[in-house]
């Protein structure tokens, strides 16, 4: 016992010889002084290499739930489709796909060219999930091609996020891994919303950007529907004793439509006669605002790329219509994922504004116009 | 679903780890040692303080590794409310696929024994305040 008390002290002191006291102040300053130095320059490295490792953890998370969102889509159209061979191949070319967009240089006729470009690219989409799930119907190849649409957001997400990570790492250019890392938490969130997007259209589920569309269902159940432009059904409700053009999208499948050809057939067919147009659909909300609030407004409320916008604006123009527009209010996440009882909700109240805008803004036996627009998933009429 | 996996680290990472854990425990031994040989106090501090320091990194760094990242695609609860047309009977479930709003189901009125409608299907959201 007592040799090894003497050997523990002998340790001790040959370990505190060299760090006597004045030669511990002397490391400490030394210390401080390397500290000031790498700081001048290497600081900006320093911070580089930790947004740098911020980033990288974005990245590998966006990496999983893109995988996880193909595995996903690749599922459902074994479930629904019966493919007789695998479609992980077709699904992976589905992936890549990617649209130009219309030389602007030349302004004339743009929307026209868009239009077709969007035509062309819809009709594809859909050929492609056909051949993909033979065995689905209309309305399930809708929410297919629904949702291999949200797995491919989440693919372009992820390989657009990676492209300037490694330019970064590449150029170790500090001002674009700054840029990066502060859009990243933005970014997170937009692909965690379409995660949860991919498993509302695969299961057939309405979601947020419905509202418009559950507005309009609510409002036109129970009458005779017709069909007026690609994929648009609209039906004649006498309310408040005018005369109600209804329209939506054809649900429940997974449709958005050419809201914007119908109402102006509409207006065409009653000779511009129409007293008002009442436009109703999802809006992202401010952060601080409530998910379901309902606001009243004027102009065209429909949203995508604005080619269905400009017929109605033309159309409104030619005829001088006035237009109101009804938003029901929801943010990003809300907007694509299923539905929230506040949104649900919020249709009644909708239906209250639309009542209450007809008594006030028209007379009776006037036409009026009453379109809901947005994403018709798992919403019938 | 939800999904967890481990980040890759690299050795040299590691044995910095490592290096860094070994220097605070000399550290910390040294202060106790510079109390119970010398008497030392302000010098026995200094060192408890870098031990301190240095267990703490490290510790921290090693809680970097070992953190495991999450991703959740969770199917989120989603109800179905049916209602008798009849006798306004309202029924909640859970959501089953090729459910959708206005769809009339053969699902029976407990009531009135007529066909069910679907009224509503959503999400309930609990708010984090």
């Amino acid at each position: 016992m007592m040799v090894s008390s003497s050997a523990l002290t002998s340790l001790c002191v040959k370990l505190n010889q060299p760090f006597g006291g004045d030669t511990l102040s002397w490391i400490f300053t030394l210390l401080i002084y390397i500290f000031f130095a790498i700081s001048i320059f290497y600081g900006q490295r320093i911070q580089l290499y930790v947004w740098l490792r911020e980033v990288e953890g974005s990245l590998y998370k966006l990496k999983r739930i893109r995988d996880e969102g193909k595995k996903i889509a690749i599922e459902t159209i074994r479930d629904i489709g019966k493919p007789v061979d695998d479609p992980t191949e077709r699904v992976d070319r589905f992936l890549e796909y990617f649209t130009i967009q219309p030389v602007s240089m030349d302004p004339a006729r743009v929307v026209w060219k868009l239009e077709h470009i969007l035509d062309v690219r819809d009709n594809r989409f859909k050929d492609e999930v056909r051949l993909m799930a033979p065995a689905a119907d209309e309305t399930q190849v809708n929410n297919l091609e629904n949702t291999l649409e949200a797995a491919l957001a989440l693919n372009m997400i992820y390989k657009i996020i990676r492209h300037y990570y490694l330019l970064g790492k590449k150029t170790l250019s500090l001002y674009v891994i700054m840029q990066l890392q502060m859009i990243m938490p933005m970014v997170m969130r937009e692909a965690e919303a379409y995660a949860s997007a991919l498993k509302a259209f695969a299961y057939g589920q309405p979601i947020g950007d419905g509202a418009g569309a559950l507005v309009a269902a609510k409002l036109m159940r129970g009458y005779q529907k017709r069909k007026i432009a690609k994929d648009v059904v609209v039906a004649t409700v006498p309310i408040e004793g005018r005369t109600a053009y209804v329209l939506k999208a054809e649900g429940p499948g997974g449709n958005v439509a050419k809201p914007g050809e119908a109402i102006k057939q509409l207006i065409e067919e009653n000779d511009g006669e129409v007293a008002s147009i009442i436009i109703i659909d999802a809006a992202l909300k401010l952060e601080g605002e409530k998910t379901g609030e309902v606001a009243e407004g004027i102009g065209v409320a429909i949203g995508g790329p604005g080619v269905e916008q400009y017929k109605v604006e033309e159309s409104l123009l030619q005829y001088k219509v006035p237009v109101n527009a009804i938003v029901i209010k929801e943010d990003i996440a809300d907007a694509v994922s299923p539905m929230r009882k506040e949104v649900f909700e919020a249709a009644e109240n909708a239906i209250n504004r639309i009542k209450r805008l007809i008594k006030e803004r028209t007379k009776e036996g006037d036409t009026v116009i009453i379109a809901g627009i947005g994403n018709t998933i798992g919403i019938g009429q | 679903m939800e999904m967890s996996s481990q980040v890759k680290i690299s050795t040299a990472f590691l044995v910095v780890i490592f290096l860094t854990l070994i220097l605070s425990f000399v550290a910390i031994y040294l202060s106790i040692s510079t109390v119970i040989f010398e008497g030392e106090y302000t010098e026995a501090l200094w060192w408890l303080l870098i031990g301190f320091m240095g267990l703490s990194i490290a510790t921290y760094m090693l809680y970097q590794t070992r953190r495991r990242i999450r991703i959740s695609i969770r199917p989120q609860p989603v109800m179905t409310m049916l209602i008798c047309e009849k006798c306004g009977f309202k029924n909640l479930r859970e959501f089953k696929r090729g459910d959708y709003v206005f769809k009339e189901t053969d699902e029976k009125c407990p009531k009135c024994n007529e066909n069910m409608y679907i009224a509503a299907i959503y999400r309930e959201v609990k708010e984090k305040v």
